[in-house]
């Protein structure tokens, strides 16, 4: 049954492993989340678990939010990920104990936002030449097409424009430790998105 | 509170029984090295050239010249590998990175001693 969490990356630090290994790891807090939602295929379309993440105040949250999540505590952050075969029920709680040490988690998480990138930066384009008597050239894009035929620019070519800020998912991420009485992973590597953004965390599936 | 975890977490892997020592010091560091299942004790002993970073990441790189080639070991400050560091002399040094020790052989090799104050 894959389990899912919600998390708020920490930040990034390095840890020696039991072999002594030395590994960068992100601190990543990690649950308690409670389940909140049931989708099924009769009602929804779809099956998916609904989980709630970070307790807040009442008052903090919509009169919505506060009927659809009815006895649990008011929860901040709402997310769901899909699975066909969930023995949970509304309103257990999940938490970093879930997981063990050396499996391989989902990450998936906003990434930073970079603004409007050039070419070289968003789609990893050389640049032009310089040297050689250049001039305006050095992070340039280069031809962008032909002339007259087509006498237009293709569709998808790439250019310049807003980067980052996106979802992006990290696959394979191998947890290092896990402090069950604080609620931390810490997870070998790094993960989408800047130090204090929400990251879903989910089971590998098919392994 | 966000950096006050890290900071745990890092502090569980500092260690406190570090000597004070810096560029141009000569030190004998203690390895542990594994062969297959068994662990002895290397000693490796020279002048430390450089240290950077800091905190958890710190690292130092011990020179010695062995059989006329000169070996440079770079070290974790707080490697579990190593087992104890050892001063043997302190160094006067007028700069911190000891990289033009690298060009030179003998008696041009040396670092003049600091007298204990």
């Amino acid at each position: 049954m894959p389990i899912g969490l919600i998390g708020r990356k920490i930040g990034m630090t390095h840890v020696y492993d039991d072999d002594g290994r030395f590994l960068p790891v992100t601190v990543v807090r990690a649950g308690p989340c409670y389940v909140t939602q049931l989708k099924d295929l009769a009602r929804d379309g779809y099956q998916a678990v609904q989980i709630g993440f970070e307790e807040t105040r009442e008052e903090l949250i919509s009169g919505a939010e506060q009927g659809h999540l009815g006895s649990l505590p008011a929860l901040r952050h709402l997310r769901e990920y899909r699975t066909e075969d969930s023995e949970l029920s509304v309103g257990d709680e999940i938490t970093v104990d879930s997981f063990e040490v050396g499996q391989r988690l989902t990450v998936s998480g906003t990434s930073k936002g970079k603004g409007f990138a050039g070419v070289m930066k968003r789609h990893g384009f050389r640049g032009g030449p310089r040297t050689h008597g250049q001039s305006d050239r050095e992070r340039a894009p280069g031809s962008i097409g032909a002339g007259n035929t087509p006498g237009r620019v293709f569709k998808g070519t790439r250019m310049a424009g807003r980067l980052g800020g996106g979802r992006v998912t990290r696959k394979k991420v191998e947890i290092v430790r896990i402090d069950a009485d604080k609620n931390v992973l810490l997870l070998k590597g790094a993960v989408p998105g800047h130090s204090g953004g929400l990251v879903m965390l989910n089971e590998e599936r098919g392994n | 509170m966000s950096t006050t975890l890290i900071e745990e977490i890092n502090n569980e892997a500092l260690k406190t029984d570090i000597p004070n020592f810096s560029s141009g010091d000569t030190v004998r560091v203690h390895v542990k090295v594994r062969e297959g299942d068994r662990e002895r004790i290397q000693v490796f002993e020279g002048i430390v050239i450089k240290r950077r970073g800091s905190g958890i990441r710190e690292t130092y790189t011990v020179r010695r010249v062995s059989h006329g080639v000169g070996v440079e070991r770079c070290f974790q400050l707080h490697s579990p590998f190593v087992e104890n560091i050892e001063v043997i002399r302190q160094g006067r040094t007028r700069r911190s990175k000891l990289y033009y020790l690298r060009g030179r052989q003998g008696r041009a090799a040396r670092v003049r001693e600091r007298s204990r104050s």
